[in-house]
């Protein structure tokens, strides 16, 4: 590893930091567009940080230690994610530490903390969130494992570096059993980062929320953290996407200033696009109602279990 | 498999007599409680401990013969006149006594503390039966013939019956003891018969003879299918799993973890020492049972886990889910093995004891962690606890850890198991059969959604006891555990997360088992000790030590970042009650509720009983039940048949002398007439 992967590495990591509020107030900018409302800033979500960072934390009285901690694990295992997700170049140091599998598993650990933190205070809200949270989770889960699974069958390797790598030096057309695991992975997305069908980031309507209800307790910086660790799964969720299906401009090899070069703005156009392209789904799908999702979701189960089968049966 | 691989057999059996001496050993500390039975302060504080010490001798014996990897036999003169006793320690029996020695270590410490007087069974004789029941299990896993093993495997079963029944003044308790010694027998009756067919015609009942018997496939597949079933019956594979659920919760803690952790285990290994090295080269198709009742089972419990109500009842099915994962393994092994693809199937072998380990760790934490709620507050109703955390931090938090291990998160080792079992339905590629190759992905879906909803279980398990507000006035009173408890609990923990943090040396040591049933062993890629990567030439890799420095460098960065930029003060506030206020704790998620998605998803798989109030009671009450349907499916005709069969052979039995004696002249008659028709 020389010098030029590690200042990539942490670069990679700074930038999907630093970028994750701009992604999200890019997304909301494109959905008020589509809405015929005045945007908001593509600042808004940084001052909202900062905002919180400066207020004083409010800990409900039950609260346990854990549920101090869990916005500091939460926020390290995004960043940690971010620098595992191969977004600009493949052959970078951190990624070697964890496969695709291990990535999925650092998600749900975050997950998994943020739930209890959510039980740990005691209230309805918490607890209900929590469980709406697992319900999710516990479909929407394999349902990403299963899509990454036709990616690292099609690539024999289950390490997101060697899938990109194998599926930016293919053809251009998509497999068909991926194609099947690309709609797959857009119901995932969606679910997993509380967007629109499933649940409503704007909302602070008991029958509905589902992120909302589980961060409720939380105030100043720790909701600061737990804000901006939404962001980044958001950010990491459409990275792995486009690892996985959009692997162009991604620098494969040895990575130069020249592969910065192109790999820094193609990520920032797949960023633009893919923002628009969410913001284009959120408006024309309505809510769901709760008990719906998990139908929502094994649908996109299904159909990344058909991608692998489509694929065995092709036998590609 | 392979009879080219010829262990080495050393001159004088050093390591296996040490073991032989250890479990006597337990069986001398056993017999010591009888001395004063009621004394509390001679079993607990003097002989527990010390069988815990030889059990860690145990594993460090058993551990110098794995990392060896040679063969030793000894004949003892015990036991009926020309059938004495054949043991044996090969990589196989000591990667199992590593297990039993190192798991019994922290819960024997635990028990020290646990056992205490006026709670049914008197600690002295609970003391015999617990002792015992360890050293049964050595023997088990140490015998080299059907004698030696069966006798072993009796002697575990019903010691384990009787600390099973310790309260048994409880008349469920009395049942649930009933239940598993019935499964036991009938899982035992399958056991001798697949040894019967085994030595195939030589009557020798040593393994050396049976795996020099030649059966045809016909006899062979039999073998297989009544070792499946006998050894399926005590790991609790689905529908044999029905004693799980009941003795579980109604033994002491100390024994729900050492039947959980350990002796569904030796089911394990029986499985293992007939299907991969009694029966010789397995037939790829055996595999498709293990491996597909392997997948219904993970499915099954893990679904029935998640609505229960009664933590221990909750563990019992996340056992089966987990022996569940392990017979997955194993099914693979055999279907890869019988494939001809060895590295394949030594991988599934690897990912299989693997998990076993992980089990016993993780699973034994967690059944000391209620032992330990349920001494402190007498309730093992998920509906009555909560927000324990404040009030037993030791328990809580080392609980934490074996619950993130259950999981199945990185670092912790329940991930590395899940993660190679993954690696190696993955790994896959094309098997000569076509059938087999659209079912692979159909399994691996199976195991991943086992996972996830194994996440689900473990956060309502951790939230209902640990978190939020505590539901009942008495938990205020509840106490933490005590130091025995303390350093048994923070053992096992420990285990999880060492067996998660070096998997690359763990299975090293397990190379040698891999060796001895397949003849192949995970080659290792990469010469770097932290680096985890199984098949060469495909670029996998996981590094769990990288993985945690940089997490936990990540999170203390960011604690670092945010505490230094930030100096507001942090105030203690009441929690948001929407304005409305009086937040109780009734308000809380109760463990029903928290089930309540699965209950409503999967409802064909549960009999619901539902008990609603009516708008006009005055004292309105919503009751729920769930209950598995196996039993009015599958059992309840079972038990109305044999009744049947019973009452009619009853009518044989008049009570009269003169009927009797009607009965004997009747024979009489036919076997003369038999022998005159001669």
């Amino acid at each position: 590893m020389s010098a030029i992967d590690w200042i990539t590495q942490v670069l990679e990591v700074v930038a999907a930091v630093a970028a994750a509020p701009a992604f999200l107030g890019w997304l909301n900018q494109c959905r008020a567009w589509l809405q015929n409302r005045r945007a908001p800033s593509l600042w808004l979500p940084y001052r909202n940080l900062r905002k919180l960072f400066h207020k004083e934390a409010v800990i409900a009285e039950g609260a346990s230690p854990l549920f101090r901690i869990a916005p500091y694990v939460v926020f390290g295992t995004m960043v940690l994610a971010a620098g595992i997700i191969p977004s600009m170049g493949t052959r970078l140091p951190l990624v070697g530490s964890a496969d695709a599998i291990a990535l999925v598993g650092l998600f749900a650990a975050a997950r998994m903390f943020m739930t209890l933190a959510a039980m740990d205070v005691g209230t309805a809200f918490g607890t209900l969130g929590a469980r709406r949270e697992m319900m999710v989770g516990f479909l929407a889960e394999p349902a990403l494992l299963m899509v990454i699974f036709v990616a690292s069958q099609i690539s024999s390797s289950t390490a997101l570096p060697v899938i990109t790598d194998h599926l930016a030096s293919g053809r251009l057309g998509l497999s068909p059993g991926l194609a099947f695991s690309a709609v797959a992975f857009i119901l995932v997305l969606l679910a997993e980062n509380a967007r629109i069908p499933v649940d409503n980031p704007a909302t602070h309507l008991e029958l509905t929320m589902i992120h909302e209800a589980m961060v409720l307790e939380y105030s100043a910086r720790h909701l600061a953290l737990m804000e901006w660790a939404a962001q980044l799964k958001l950010f990491n969720y459409v990275c792995i996407g486009f690892a996985l299906f959009l692997p162009w401009g991604v620098a494969t090899g040895h990575i130069g200033p020249m592969g910065l070069a192109v790999a820094i703005p193609a990520l920032a156009i797949k960023l633009a696009v893919a923002g628009a392209g969410l913001a284009l789904i959120e408006t024309l799908s309505a809510k769901m109602r709760v008990m719906r999702i998990p139908e929502f979701l094994g649908t996109a189960f299904l159909f990344a279990v058909l991608g692998l089968l489509v694929h065995v049966l092709l036998g590609t | 498999m392979h009879r080219s691989v010829h262990p080495v057999v050393s001159q004088f059996p050093m390591l296996l007599v040490g073991c032989v001496a250890l479990l006597l050993g337990w069986t001398v500390i056993g017999l010591a409680g009888l001395v004063r039975p009621r004394s509390v302060l001679l079993t607990g504080r003097l002989l527990f401990p010390l069988g815990a010490l030889l059990g860690l001798a145990l594993a460090v014996l058993a551990g110098a013969s794995l990392l060896g990897g040679g063969v030793e036999r000894l004949v003892l003169p015990v036991g009926l006149p020309n059938l004495p006793m054949h043991l044996r320690l090969d990589p196989l029996s000591s990667i199992f006594l590593v297990l039993l020695g190192a798991s019994s270590f922290g819960i024997s410490l635990f028990a020290g503390g646990y056992f205490r007087v006026g709670e049914g069974t008197a600690p002295g004789l609970l003391c015999l039966q617990y002792h015992l029941f360890l050293a049964a299990m050595g023997l088990v896993l140490i015998a080299d013939d059907a004698y030696s093993f069966l006798v072993a495997w009796e002697v575990m079963a019903l010691s384990s019956y009787f600390l099973v029944t310790t309260q048994h003044r409880i008349p469920e308790i009395r049942r649930a003891g009933f239940i598993y010694l019935l499964m036991a027998h009938v899982g035992a009756i399958c056991l001798l018969l697949c040894f019967g067919v085994l030595q195939g015609g030589s009557w020798l009942f040593t393994f050396h003879a049976m795996r020099a018997a030649h059966l045809s496939l016909g006899w062979a597949t039999a073998a297989f299918g009544l070792a499946l079933v006998g050894f399926g019956a005590k790991a609790g594979l689905v529908p044999l799993h029905v004693w799980l659920p009941e003795a579980h919760p109604a033994a002491p803690s100390p024994v729900s973890a050492l039947m959980s952790g350990v002796m569904l285990k030796t089911a394990v290994y029986g499985m293992l020492r007939v299907g991969l090295d009694l029966l010789g080269r397995p037939v790829w198709w055996w595999g498709l049972a293990p491996l597909i009742l392997g997948l219904l089972t993970i499915v099954y419990g893990v679904l029935f886990a998640a609505v229960q109500t009664d933590m221990k009842r909750l563990l019992a099915y996340s056992s089966v889910e987990n022996i569940g994962i392990v017979f997955t393994g194993i099914g693979l092994t055999i279907v890869f093995a019988g494939s001809g693809l060895h590295v394949l199937a030594a991988l599934a072998l690897l990912a299989t004891l693997y998990h076993c380990l992980n089990h016993a760790f993780m699973k034994s934490l967690l059944f000391l962690g209620t032992g330990s709620v349920l001494h402190a507050t007498g309730e093992r109703n998920l509906g009555r606890l909560g927000g324990l955390i404040h009030r037993m931090p030791w328990v809580a938090w080392l609980t934490l850890i074996g619950v993130l291990a259950i999981a199945g998160l990185p670092p912790l080792n329940g991930f590395v198991s899940e993660w190679l079992l993954l690696q190696s339905f993955l790994f896959t590629g094309h098997l000569p059969h076509a059938f087999v190759n659209l079912l692979i992905p159909m399994g691996m879906a199976l195991v991943v959604l086992g996972a996830a909803l194994a996440g689900y279980v473990m956060v309502k398990f951790y939230g209902v006891i640990f978190l939020g507000q505590p539901r009942e006035a008495s938990l205020a009173r509840a106490h933490d555990c005590g130091w025995l408890e303390r350093i048994g609990l923070t053992w096992l923990a420990l285990g999880c997360v060492a067996l998660g943090l070096f998997p690359l040396q763990v299975i090293r040591a397990l190379g040698a088992v891999t060796h001895q049933l397949i003849g192949a062993v995970v080659p290792q890629a990469s010469s770097h000790w932290w680096l985890l990567a199984p098949v060469p030439g495909r670029p996998v890799s996981y590094e769990p030590l990288v993985f945690l420095t940089a997490t936990l460098a990540v999170v203390l960065m960011t604690v670092f970042a945010v505490r230094l930029t930030y100096r507001q003060r942090v105030r203690r506030g009441p929690a948001w009650d929407c304005g409305a206020g009086g937040l109780t704790a009734r308000m809380q998620d109760t463990a029903e509720g928290f089930g309540q998605p699965i209950r409503h998803l999967f409802q064909p798989f549960f009999e619901i009983e539902r008990e609603l109030p009516e708008p006009t009671d005055r004292a309105p009450r919503y009751r729920i039940a769930v209950r598995e349907r196996i039993w009015r499916l599958v059992y309840e005709p079972i038990v109305g048949a044999v009744e049947g069969l019973a009452n009619t052979a009853a009518r044989l039995q008049r009570g009269r002398i003169s009927v009797y004696l009607l009965y004997s002249f009747v024979t009489l008659l036919v076997l003369l007439a038999v022998a005159l028709l001669k």
